[in-house]
């Protein structure tokens, strides 16, 4: 927020005569950007997919991404892109949470309040066949229980295993510290794998 | 260690995230308990499977469009709408193809024409479910498979480690010449190859080219030229091009 009022600032306190040269930086600028940030759309989509759980609200919350990112491109410090759009996709994300007003919201420094969720289809299994192959968990099946996943595992295996993330960049996507990170990942594993041989169960 | 330390650890070795003497130490301790190994196993059977399944959604291309309206345009950039309405073909392997990589070589010629002929057989190739001629992960099979069927012996490195998974090769045509046609997968990517003999203008060192939405990049490699053609995001491919030139000047030609 204060990097984005400074940005404002600075844009307020430019000299008219420089206005030329700004038409040129601002060229650059786009072209710099459209370079760097496009080519990771199918990732930022992806995400909003997962976290809105609709293909409409992905579009939207991916073109405000795109448009905020564009916005705020001067306060970008540079180091991988993918992470700091998938950031600005998270917040936009909140935001739509919060208009939708439901009780969903994501709960990224409550790790408590997660792990209390109590789901029936969550719920630790007597007891696990650790050898049981996840052989025959198709895309289908795993996308639908990726996105039946708590919030806080949901978005941290999101990032690790289809948008290919290191911690590093998770934690600072997430902002939660690398160990947070490390941990709900095992963690939304273990729950994906239980959703997977409970539903193995049912057939 | 304790078990719960290790429960959690093991993730982290099985995504490659801990450095050498950790990873001995949480592999120490899993090889004495049954209970942290299982949770080991776990964790890798679970990443197996999420890596043989697309996970992926593919952005609408009217979201591509609006995006790129959105933001200024200093000069008309090529036709994209066209290469977009291309890249539509076809919904049902429009997942496939917007996740594939080609290389193709190239011949003098006109590049672009050549560029935009590679696309074409790479998206032939997707929607055609003519990918492969030889089926096998193994570059000593798919290598030898191209003896006497080209005057070429094509690079086949096996990057499976660096997460290019080969699946096989086929035999293609790119400016009426037979070329070697190569097919690698990064997760839930097709990767399409092609390898042929002085076509184009490749030059030493990757050099990208966007065309039809694709990104491609195009080198010489050991006498051949070389062309990426992919819509996978340009550093992925630009690092899938790095780690197939170094695993080829480990190998040697051979």
């Amino acid at each position: 927020m204060t990097a984005h009022l400074r940005m404002i600032v600075d844009n307020e306190k430019r000299p008219p005569q420089a206005a030329a040269s700004a038409a040129v930086d601002s060229a650059e600028k786009a072209e710099r950007f459209r370079a760097l940030a496009l080519p990771h759309l199918d990732d930022v989509y992806t995400l909003a997919r997962y976290l809105l759980r609709n293909a409409s609200d992905a579009e939207d919350a991916a073109q405000e991404c795109y448009l905020r990112a564009f916005r705020h491109f001067d306060t970008f410090r540079g180091g991988p892109v993918k992470p700091w759009l998938l950031a600005i996709l998270r917040n936009v994300c909140h935001a739509e949470f919060a208009r939708r007003g439901k009780a969903e919201v994501l709960h990224a420094d409550d790790t408590d309040t997660v792990e209390n969720v109590s789901h029936t289809a969550w719920a630790e299994p007597d007891n696990a066949p650790e050898s049981m192959s996840l052989a025959r968990l198709d895309g289908e099946t795993a996308r639908k229980l990726i996105a039946g996943l708590p919030d806080a595992f949901r978005d941290v295996l999101v990032l690790r295993e289809i948008n290919d993330l290191s911690y590093r960049d998770i934690a600072e996507v997430t902002g939660a510290p690398i160990g947070t990170v490390m941990s709900r990942l095992a963690r939304g594993r273990n729950l994906l794998r239980q959703a997977f041989l409970a539903e193995e169960k049912e057939r | 260690m304790t078990c719960d330390d290790a429960a959690v650890l093991v993730h982290a070795l099985a995504d490659g995230e801990l450095d050498a003497s950790h990873a001995r130490e949480v592999e120490a301790h899993a090889a004495s308990c049954t209970a942290c190994a299982a949770e080991l196993a776990a964790a890798q059977d679970m990443k197996r499977a999420l890596g043989a399944s697309n996970l992926r959604f593919a952005a609408p291309a009217s979201l591509r469009m609006r995006i790129e309206g959105a933001i200024p345009k200093p000069q008309p950039a090529a036709n994209r709408r066209t290469l977009l309405k291309g890249f539509a073909l076809g919904s049902a392997m429009s997942a496939i193809a917007a996740s594939g990589i080609g290389f193709v070589v190239l011949r003098e010629a006109s590049d672009n024409r050549l560029m935009g002929d590679a696309i074409s057989a790479h998206l032939r190739a997707l929607q055609g479910e003519h990918l492969t001629d030889v089926l096998s992960t193994d570059q000593h099979t798919v290598k030898p498979w191209f003896n006497g069927k080209l005057d070429l012996a094509p690079p086949v490195p096996d990057l499976t480690a660096q997460g290019f998974t080969l699946i096989g090769g086929r035999l293609d045509f790119l400016d009426g010449k037979p070329v070697a046609a190569l097919v690698y997968r990064r997760r839930a990517h097709v990767i399409d190859v092609f390898v042929g003999q002085e076509l184009g203008s490749a030059p030493d060192a990757p050099d990208l080219s966007v065309m039809q939405g694709f990104n491609v990049l195009r080198w010489r490699e050991g006498g051949l030229s070389v062309i990426a053609v992919s819509d996978l995001n340009r550093d992925e491919l630009e690092d899938f091009a790095v780690k197939f030139r170094a695993s080829e000047r480990t190998a040697g030609t051979g």
